[in-house]
This record gives structure tokens, C-alpha cells and sequence, in this order.
């Protein structure tokens, strides 16, 4: 009696817990979070004497961020919406950050201490074009400053303190493209200078104070004008004509515009090529960049210029920096080998030059931002921020790289999963354990105060610290549990890192492409990356390798590349230039015999070369050829083709060149579908069972095949966003294809439904996510498919005498009769990325990882997405863990993996099994990296780290007390007992 | 899917006759056919507790989504925001907080009346008067620790060991008392017999 008492107490323990869930001390234990910006397209400096020494940047992933300049850290940062790409980026009354960007079309202020938005301004812009923004130093009217947005031909006046257009000018001339606004000091009248068609040069003297044309002007100019000028004085400009070769000096003086032509020939002895201009701000100094040389040229009196300065080589020059009145600094970086020469030339004459060594997988430079302090001699010192090529951004001072920032892994696109190496036999010394035991006891003890409330804040920050720099964790070595791993990933600069999984430091880097640059490759691009070889049996004492996969050029007809490369220390240990196109890699579930894995590189003429190239591999690939197929998806065709592979190609007679041919095509009609989204098992997953049970006793098959394809459509009428169609304009329909025969399995039709559509498929169920038009929430669908066709094999006996046919092979051919089971639920939000638990062996419970449009990554149970749900489940349901069904999927705030954390940008969720079946790895990329080790149903095979090992020690001493004192009791008694 | 449409249906229903009594201005802009949303999100009224550690939500890191991604906007420090030329037609509006729950929001632009603007939240199909957007529930992310107590220790399996010791130790004899001397007796010469008093027998010598 009392152990079913205890027993049900025991249950009622473990159902009031959730399946995933952290303490708050637990942070950090398991997981790690990085936060990167991007690469850095615009950067202002800030200096302000008494605060923080800060830069605001913006960078091509839309955000914008406020860095420290003396450590890089982030100390603040906003991603923008996908579409609202900034263009410019200004400070304002020293204490607002504005940013324009949507084209030109959205004026923001931020706040620059701590990021708040201040407020936002729509410019109501009918065509949005390039666009730029001028902050009026000078106007003031009381405290407030305004700020011009110029947009081909019209200027709005905004207002900083709150965000107001004070005027808004439209010239409303066609063709009009403002190029530059300026202000003479002291003055409430403003200059704008436009071109009209590239051929006339219009000035425009507008009030500052109420937006009014006072005079205007225009001049044709005896050049055919480029969009690049250079502004160099109060009353001149320089220009570039179309060519490229001539400038143009601009003048506007008194109301007037002349306009004198200049053969850069003239200035530039050697000029040859495309010469360009880099923006300066005054000081009569302009720059031009020229393919063999940047020169530096000064204006004098009337139309005459001179060559004040010039640099041989070509390198990356920065924006102007104004010091004075007189002087204007420009910082000129070349790149040679593994070293940058950092030089910064003051009115065109070298003031400094300082050459710093730098990691050469960093590639070239960019990009410079040049930024000045003043030394305590009242010196100028300079520094600079550079952006690599592979888009990292480095802060140089002093001859030397104060911090370097690997903003690349913002931009993360494929990644892959490789082990650590395997730790060696040595001895451990005696020393080593006595300390280990003295500080295990001591963190255990630290635990156990933690765990009684006991502990106090002290402790709590040692509890932190002794997680974060835990050793075990970091080791560089294969681990029993399977906790430690390299994530190895490719980034869209083409650099590959790898990432450990104990704190998320880089391992190694490689920028691969500079390697191949050359005639046969002029831009060579990465695609995909992929596991090459995973010894396990045969080749344990080769490294495990990566395959890297890419184009040569921009087009799909360009030649493609491969690298392989050792996943311990990132060495290429081969590289090919192929003598074919890439379209599609498809790794194949065979390996040759020195356990490298076969794939096939499929051509845009649709034929399949096989790598690697060897005979052995030819042989395994040429003996399973027949039971190999590929399929294509053609989202513009709106069909998906099944081909099968035959010996000889059509381009040549190469023996590892195999030939197409189709087998089968589904082709859907595309006036009233379109496909969206299309989703697939991974080849790696593996399945525990195939059999259900239901509660009934009955036995169902689950159909499963990892050749299962699920496509999703829309109605072309919905196939833009939410908010532009009409629910009866909008339906969705969701296919199960079998991507050998090109059998439909099953195909249902949402009617008012639209995308986006996130789909996972597992085992053999698919889950997707869309939108429901008609209750206007998005919804979840799950669909469950059976094998009809071994229903029969209920009787357990049969199953344990082997009399059934279930060891019979499953093949996509015998057409077997399927069942499906469908159920959907509302969910509250949007979803980014959707994936499921992978675990090393297939027993443990999934969970759907859902990442949501607040950044966040949420684990659910897919207990809830199970069509057996019922509103009112039976006793014996409810035993079996059949949860009641409800219309909406619950979001419990403790089932985030990411906690209070947000990983920018979501783009993407990988999951990869640990040797320990409890768990799986979980790493979510965007701007941000999050990563985590999750136990869908809880750790069932190993002790948690929160065990604590010392209150067992003291309950196994306590007992043993208890046990004597209890003998010696018995024997005292038992003496009386004698006695009496 | 069958099953929930006619009730989402006769609700959707309802939804639009209570969004007509209580329809919410708009400016409709100059730009074309565009209009503004423009709305507000509080979260005075929710004091967090226990949130993290060094973190308390801010305004200033809260996003509202328009349409599941296509805009993206920020709140003023007073907690307004607005969405510029939108076209007319039934909208989702989403706001991202971290620690907070919020329900998405439907809007309806209405083609035929121009910047009539109407609202609900979709999860409870409450329609608002106003686009003032309120975190439905503060969420809390991490499990909180009980605070140290006989009873946790008690549940803990070791203190489930303990507790049954205990039991076994003292109120086993205590049951013992009512048992028949006769029955006792014979027990006991059982026990001398075996050597050894074992639990496990008198358990079976009493059910």
C-alpha cells in the first residue's frame, strides 16, 4: 500500500515539471549566446569628452549599433525590418543618432546613450530614389536643429527634437537629382546643387528657415555628368563625367554657374582605366581614385588645379576627416600578404604610416573609417576602423589591432556538425586529481548552498563564473556524452569558421576564396558545405573532413569548385576547379572504402558527376545506381521532375559523368497554384520504432520513408503577404509526394490559407505552419501517415513466431495503401524558422523548435501536435499522455531554449543528436548565434548537473548512523528484553 | 479543420458586428492610397518580477511587426508608434517584447470608407476601442527555485528515503502496540530464530 502511494507521489512529481526548463543560475551552463552587427557599411564617430568613447554604425544586415571604441563590445543595437535598408546614418544636436533608410523614405532618431527611439518620421516620398541626408549645423530656431533629406528634386526640413517636417520644397523639375546641399557659415540661406539629365547643373538658394526659393539658376555643362561629385568649397565643386576620365570643376558664385572641364590625362600623368571620386567636405582638396593610383589635388584661384599628394599604389581610401580649417586627413590602407600599410595623409602629404600585421583569413580591405584624438600634447593621433573582406571590422591605433570583431557570422549560411579529436591515453597525476577532488567538493558545496536558498550574491557570481570557465566543457577533445562538437560554418563573405560547442570560441577560420582567384576563376563564391568523411569503423585514423562546394562566377552556367578540408585544424587538403557547372549537390548514403562519402554534383545540364573520384567509389556508386534518384523543384516552372541516373553523360565520356533520365514530373497548375514551400526528411534522422501503439492495444505501421516530399502551394492571388489578399481569393494546398515514384500520398486543401509556409517533416509526420485568413491567426497543421498495409500484423504472437511481413524491404514501388491523420491548431505567432529534435537514437520524445518572429526559440512538445487529441480523452488516453485538446497551442515561457535571450534576425535552427540519447544540441543563427543542449524528455540517462552529491554523501552517512544507533538500541533492548 | 471553421465563422461573425460600434480613427495620408496605423503599446501596468538577472525589459527593445515581417517599427519612449502608407485591407500587427506575451492584432483598413480603421486582438477576438496594445501576461522564462523549505527537502527522493525510515522507525513499533501479545510473542521467537529483525517480515506479518 505504501508504495503505491509512493509511486503515484513520485508521478505526481514529475508530470508537475516541465519537460524543458532553467533556473536562472543555470545560465550559461549548457548555452552561450554571441551577438555580432554585420558588416559595417557606415560608421560615425562620436567623441564626446565626458562620456563613453562610442561609434554608431549601420551595416548591410539593416542593423545599427552603438560600439565601444575601446573594447568593440556592443552597447546597443536595433535590427531593422528586412526591406529597410539603411542609406545614411548622422548625428545630431550631439546626442541623437538619425538614420535614413527605405530609400530615403524613413527619417529615424535614436537616442545615443542607450538606443531609444526618439521618434520616427515617414517622408511620404512618391518614388523613392537615392537619397541623402544633411544635418544643418548652423539653423536654429530656439534649441532645435534641422536636418535636410534630399530626394531627387525635393527637400524636406526635419525637425530634431521631434521628428516634424518644418517645409518640405519640391522643385518638381523632371530629371532633377540633387547632389549636394550646403551652408555657408553664419547664413539662413541654403545652396542646393542638382544636375537635370546629366547634362545641365541647376543651383537653387532656398531660406533655411521657412524652405522658400529665393533665386535659382541653371548652366549647361560641356560634359555628360556622373552621379559621383565632390564637393570642395564653400562656392565649388568637382565632378566626374560619364566616362570616366574628365572632371568637371563647377563654380557658383553670386548666383551664377561656371563650369570648366579637366582631362584627368592632364593632372594624373599615368591615368588609365575608370577613375573615381571620394567624397570629401571642403578645403579645396579633392581625391581621385584611379585603378593604378590615388591622387591627391588641390584647387588654385580660377580653374586651376595642382597634384599635391599621391600614393602609388591603389589602395582603400577613406572619407575625408576635417582636423581644422586647413587641414583634411585621409587614411590610405594597402594590403599586401598579411600585413596592412595604414598611412594617413594630411592635405595630401604623408603624416603617418604604420604597417600592422593581421591574420591573413581575413582577406583584404574594404573599407576604412578614419577617426582622430587628440594626444595630451595636443597632437593628432589617429585611429581607424577597418572592414575586412570577410567582414570583419578591426579598431587600429598606435600600429597595432586594438580589437577585431568577427561580425562575418552575422551572415552565417549553411553549417554542418564535425567531432573533436579523440583524447589520448596519458597518465593524470596525483596532484592533478587531489585539486580537481578539492574543487569539485567545493563547487558541489557552492551548488548545495545554492540549492537551499542559502547562498548570497557572492556565491551566486561564483556559481556563474565557475560555469563559464568550467574546463571540462572547452576541452578540445571528443567527450563520452557527445557534448562537445565543431560547428563548422560557411559565411557569405565565403570564409568558413569552426565553432566549439562548449563556449562557442572559433577554432579555426579560413577565407577560402582568395585562394582560388585567378583567370580560370575570376569570382569564385561558396555555395554549400557539407560533410565530406565521418570516419567511424575503417578509417578511424583519417580526419574528418568537410567538402566545400561553390561557382566561379555569378551565373548558374559558371564553372564550379570544390575544397576538401581537415575539420580539426581547417587545412585545404584539396582543391579542384571542375570542368563543370554547379546546380545542386545531393550527398548519397554511401561511402567508399576509405569511408569518404559519395555525392552527386548535379549540372545545369542535368547531369550527375560522382566525387569523389576513385575506383572504388565507381564501383559502390555503379552497383547502387539503379536504386538512386533525384528530384528538382522548379518554383518558376511550377513542376518537380523525378530523374534517375544512366551511364554516360551528354558533355563528355568521363566515367564518373552520369547521364538523366526522367522518370516521372508533377506539374501544378499555375493559374491557380504556385509552390511556396517544400520540405523534407533529413537523411540523417533515425527512427527508434515503427510501430504505435494506440491505445485500444491496436497496433499502427508508421509509414516511413526517407524519400517523403512535402510541397506546399498557393493561390497565385495569395501568394504575396498577409494584408494583400481577400480570403476567398486565397487557398493552400499541401502535398506528400514520394520523390521515386512521383505518387501524390496525400494532398489536402486549406481554403482561406495562405504563406508563408514553414514546414518540417520527421518520421513520418510533416507539421506545418500558415496563415489563416478567415479567423486571421496563423495555424499549425500536423499530418501523420500509416502503413495501411501491415495493419494486419496485430497479433503479438505472430509478431514474436516472426510470421509477419514486416521484414519484408519497403519499397516505394509495391504502392502501399496509406492512412493519414490530420489535425490543425491556431498559434499565436509568426514564425522564421522551424525545425525538430534529432536524437542519437530516435527513442526520445520530439519537440518542434520554433523560432518566432520576437528572435525567440521555442520548444514544443510535439505531444501537442498529435491528431489523436481529443476534447474529452478517456482515462486510458489520458494515461497514455494524450493532452486535451484545445484550439490554440499553448506557448509556455519556460519551454524558450533561448530564455530571456534573442537571437537578432532568426534565420535559422539546426538540431544535431549527443551521444546520450537524452539530449540534442540546438544552435539558432541570425545576426545573433544561440546555442544550447535541450533534453526533450528530460535527462533520463545520466545525473543532471544539478544533482548534488552531497546531500546524498550526507543522507548515505546519516543512514548508517541511524543504522547502528538503531543496532545498538535493539541490542540494549534486547538485553532488558533477557533480563526481565 | 472542418471541425473549428463554422465556429471560427459565427465568431468572426460577431468580431466584425463589434468592430462596426466601436470603430477606431485614422489618418488617411496625402501619399497615394496609403493610410497610417498608428497605435500604442503600454506596459506600465505590468511590474516584472524576477526577470534575469541585470535585465529588465525596456521600450526601447520593443519591435511592432506589421504582417508577419513585411515593416518593422520601433516605440517612442512614450510608448507610441505608426505605420505610414499602408494599403487598404485586413492586417496582422505583432509587437515583440521580451518578457511579454502580446496578442497579435487585426486590423481592418476599410477600402470603401477611408481611413476607417478597426481593430480586435485575435486571441481572445476582443475588439479594441483604441490601438492601445497591453502585454496579455509578463512571461517568465526561467523556473523559479522554491525557496528552501522542510517540505521541498521532504520531496526530494533522499527525503522520501528519509521520511519512510522515519516512518518505518517509529511508527511501525507504535502500530505494533495494538497487535495481540500471543501473535507478538510468536513473532518475536520467529525473529530470534532468523537472527536478524527484518522489516520486510513484520510488513507481511501484519497485512
Amino acid at each position: 500500500m505504501e508504495a503505491r502511494f509512493l509511486l503515484g507521489f513520485l508521478l505526481l512529481l514529475s508530470l508537475s515539471s516541465f519537460a524543458f526548463a532553467i533556473y536562472e543560475d543555470q545560465v550559461g551552463l549548457a548555452d552561450w549566446h554571441k551577438r555580432y552587427i554585420g558588416k559595417v557599411k557606415h560608421a560615425v564617430f562620436h567623441t564626446q569628452k565626458t562620456g563613453r568613447r562610442r561609434v554608431v554604425v549601420s551595416t548591410e544586415e539593416n542593423a545599427i549599433a552603438s560600439l565601444d571604441l575601446r573594447t568593440g563590445d556592443i552597447l546597443w543595437r536595433h535590427v531593422l525590418g528586412k526591406n529597410d535598408a539603411v542609406d545614411q546614418i548622422g548625428l545630431s544636436l550631439g546626442k541623437y543618432v538619425l538614420t535614413l533608410s527605405s530609400q530615403g523614405s524613413v527619417l529615424r532618431a535614436w537616442n545615443l546613450p542607450d538606443g531609444q527611439m526618439v521618434w520616427e518620421t515617414d517622408l511620404q516620398i512618391s518614388n523613392p530614389s537615392n537619397s541623402f541626408l544633411h544635418v544643418l549645423g548652423n539653423v536654429k530656431s530656439g534649441r532645435d536643429s534641422l536636418s535636410l533629406v534630399c530626394n531627387g528634386g525635393s527637400i524636406r526640413a526635419v525637425s530634431s527634437i521631434d521628428g516634424l517636417v518644418v517645409w518640405k520644397k519640391d522643385l518638381s523639375i523632371d530629371g532633377l537629382k540633387l547632389k549636394h546641399v550646403f551652408q555657408p557659415p553664419e547664413s539662413d540661406t541654403i545652396y542646393a546643387i542638382g544636375f537635370i539629365d546629366s547634362s545641365l547643373i541647376a543651383l537653387y538658394h532656398i531660406n533655411a528657415k521657412t524652405g522658400e526659393l529665393l533665386k535659382h539658376a541653371t548652366q549647361a555643362s560641356s560634359v555628360d555628368l556622373s552621379s559621383e561629385i565632390s564637393a570642395i568649397s564653400s562656392d565649388s565643386l568637382v565632378a566626374l563625367d560619364t566616362s570616366r576620365s574628365n572632371l568637371l570643376l563647377i563654380k557658383f558664385m553670386a548666383g551664377t554657374i561656371t563650369n570648366h572641364k579637366l582631362p584627368l590625362s592632364d593632372i594624373v600623368q599615368d591615368f588609365s582605366g575608370l577613375a573615381e571620386l571620394i567624397p570629401t567636405k571642403s578645403n579645396d582638396i579633392f581625391v581621385v581614385k584611379t585603378p593604378s593610383n590615388v591622387a591627391f589635388i588641390k584647387v588654385k584661384g580660377d580653374n586651376e588645379i595642382e597634384l599635391i599628394g599621391k600614393a602609388d599604389e591603389a589602395g582603400i581610401v577613406s572619407d575625408s576627416l576635417t582636423l581644422s580649417e586647413e587641414e583634411q586627413a585621409f587614411a590610405v590602407v594597402h594590403h599586401s600578404n598579411n600585413a596592412i600599410s595604414f598611412q594617413v595623409r594630411i592635405n595630401g602629404r604623408e603624416a603617418l604610416t604604420e604597417g600592422i600585421k593581421i591574420e591573413d583569413h581575413r582577406g583584404h580591405v574594404k573599407r576604412v573609417f578614419l577617426n582622430n584624438y587628440v594626444r595630451t600634447d595636443k597632437s593628432h593621433g589617429f585611429r581607424a576602423l577597418i572592414v575586412m573582406e570577410d567582414e570583419s571590422l578591426l579598431l587600429m591605433q598606435q600600429g597595432e589591432v586594438v580589437w577585431s570583431r568577427e561580425d562575418g557570422l552575422a551572415s552565417i549560411s549553411d553549417a554542418v556538425v564535425a567531432e573533436l579529436p579523440v583524447e589520448k591515453e596519458g597518465g593524470v597525476s596525483v596532484v592533478e586529481v587531489e585539486h580537481t577532488l578539492l574543487e569539485w567538493l567545493k563547487g558541489h558545496m557552492l551548488k548545495l548552498k545554492g540549492t537551499l536558498m542559502l547562498s548570497t550574491p557572492d556565491d551566486m557570481a561564483a556559481i556563474q563564473a565557475m560555469h563559464l570557465k568550467s574546463t571540462e566543457r572547452n576541452k578540445m577533445t571528443r567527450d563520452h556524452n557527445g557534448f562537445r562538437k565543431l560547428i563548422i560554418v560557411l559565411t557569405r563573405s565565403g570564409k568558413v569558421y569552426a565553432l566549439h560547442t562548449g563556449d562557442g570560441r572559433i577554432v579555426w577560420a579560413h577565407l577560402l576564396t582568395p585562394l582560388l582567384q585567378s583567370e580560370s576563376c575570376p569570382s569564385p563564391s561558396v555555395l554549400t558545405l557539407r560533410n565530406w568523411r565521418v570516419p567511424h569503423r575503417k578509417a578511424l585514423q583519417e580526419n574528418p573532413s568537410i567538402l566545400l562546394v561553390g561557382r566561379c562566377g555569378a551565373g548558374p552556367e559558371s564553372h564550379g569548385f570544390l575544397f576538401i578540408v581537415d575539420s580539426y585544424s581547417g587545412k585545404v587538403l584539396e582543391t579542384q576547379i571542375l570542368d563543370h557547372s554547379i546546380a545542386e549537390v545531393v550527398p548519397l548514403p554511401l561511402a567508399d572504402s576509405s569511408e569518404q562519402k559519395l555525392h552527386l554534383v548535379i549540372d545545369h545540364k542535368l547531369n550527375a558527376h560522382l566525387y569523389p573520384r576513385g575506383s572504388d567509389a565507381l564501383e559502390v556508386f555503379v552497383r547502387e545506381m539503379a536504386n538512386m534518384y533525384y528530384y528538382k523543384v522548379e518554383n518558376a516552372k511550377e513542376d518537380i521532375k523525378g530523374y534517375a541516373f544512366k551511364k554516360g553523360c551528354s558533355t563528355g565520356s568521363s566515367a564518373y559523368c552520369f547521364g538523366t533520365r526522367e522518370l516521372w514530373s508533377v506539374v501544378f497548375p499555375s493559374d491557380s497554384e504556385r509552390i511556396v514551400a517544400t520540405a523534407r526528411r533529413k537523411i540523417n534522422e533515425v527512427v527508434h520504432t515503427q510501430a504505435k501503439i494506440m491505445t485500444n492495444q491496436d497496433v499502427m505501421y508508421k509509414y516511413i520513408s526517407k524519400k517523403i516530399l512535402f510541397v506546399a502551394t498557393v493561390s497565385p492571388k495569395a501568394a504575396g503577404g498577409i494584408g494583400s489578399a481577400a480570403p476567398d481569393d486565397a487557398w493552400l494546398v499541401a502535398y506528400l509526394i514520394d520523390t521515386v515514384t512521383g505518387r501524390i500520398l496525400h494532398r489536402v486543401t486549406h481554403q482561406e490559407a495562405q504563406g508563408p509556409v514553414h514546414a518540417v517533416v520527421s518520421e513520418n509526420w510533416v507539421v506545418y505552419h500558415y496563415f489563416n485568413l478567415r479567423a486571421h491567426r496563423y495555424e499549425m497543421t500536423v499530418i501523420e501517415i500509416y502503413d495501411q498495409s501491415r495493419a494486419d500484423n496485430k497479433d503479438v504472437m505472430k509478431l514474436v513466431l516472426g510470421k509477419h511481413n514486416l521484414t519484408a524491404p519497403i519499397t516505394s514501388y509495391s504502392r502501399p495503401e496509406i492512412a493519414t491523420k490530420s489535425q490543425s491548431y491556431f498559434f499565436t505567432h509568426s514564425v522564421k524558422a522551424i525545425a525538430v529534435t534529432t536524437t542519437a537514437r530516435g527513442i526520445t520524445s520530439k519537440q518542434i523548435l520554433i523560432g518566432t518572429i520576437g528572435d525567440q526559440v521555442l520548444a514544443l512538445d510535439k505531444r501537442y501536435l498529435d491528431p489523436r487529441r481529443t476534447a474529452n480523452p478517456s482515462q486510458e488516453e489520458k494515461e497514455e499522455g494524450i493532452i486535451p485538446l484545445t484550439d490554440t497551442l499553448p506557448i509556455i515561457p519556460q519551454s524558450y531554449v533561448t530564455h530571456t535571450r534573442q537571437v537578432g534576425d532568426l534565420r535559422g535552427i539546426m538540431s544535431f543528436p549527443a551521444n546520450l540519447e537524452s539530449t540534442t544540441h540546438v544552435f539558432s543563427y541570425g545576426i545573433d548565434l544561440f546555442y544550447t543542449r535541450i533534453a526533450p524528455s528530460r535527462t533520463y540517462d545520466s545525473l543532471t548537473d544539478e544533482f548534488s552529491y552531497v546531500l546524498l554523501l550526507i543522507t548515505v552517512v546519516v543512514l548508517i548512523v541511524a543504522i547502528l544507533v538503531t543496532w545498538a538500541m535493539s541490542q540494549k533492548k534486547d538485553l532488558q528484553e533477557k533480563w526481565r | 479543420m472542418e471541425r473549428s471553421s463554422a465556429l471560427i465563422g459565427s465568431i468572426f461573425l460577431l468580431i466584425s458586428i463589434s468592430c462596426l460600434i466601436n470603430p477606431i480613427s485614422a489618418a488617411a495620408s496625402g501619399s497615394g492610397e496609403g493610410y497610417s496605423i498608428a497605435g500604442r503599446v503600454k506596459l506600465d501596468n505590468f511590474v516584472t518580477k524576477g526577470f534575469g538577472l541585470g535585465h529588465s525589459p525596456k521600450l526601447s527593445e520593443t519591435k511592432v511587426i506589421l504582417n508577419g515581417g513585411q515593416r518593422t517599427t520601433f516605440v517612442r519612449p512614450d510608448g507610441y508608434f505608426s505605420f505610414h502608407d499602408v494599403p487598404a485591407g485586413t492586417h496582422l500587427i505583432e509587437v515583440s517584447s521580451i518578457g511579454y506575451l502580446f496578442s497579435p492584432v487585426r486590423v481592418d483598413i476599410s477600402a470603401r470608407n477611408p481611413g476607417k480603421i478597426q481593430a480586435a486582438l485575435t486571441e481572445n477576438r476582443r475588439a479594441l476601442n483604441e490601438l492601445v496594445l497591453e502585454p496579455m501576461k509578463d512571461e517568465q522564462y526561467y523556473e523559479i527555485r522554491e525557496p528552501f523549505s522542510m517540505l521541498s527537502l521532504v520531496k526530494s527522493p533522499i527525503g522520501l528515503m528519509i521520511g519512510f525510515m522515519v516512518l518505518v522507525m517509529f511508527v511501525f513499533p507504535k502500530m505494533m502496540d495494538g497487535v495481540d501479545p500471543e501473535e507478538m510473542r510468536q513473532a518475536q521467537e520467529q525473529m530470534r530464530e532468523h537472527g536478524i529483525p527484518s522489516i520486510s517480515n513484520l510488513v507481511a506479518g501484519r497485512s
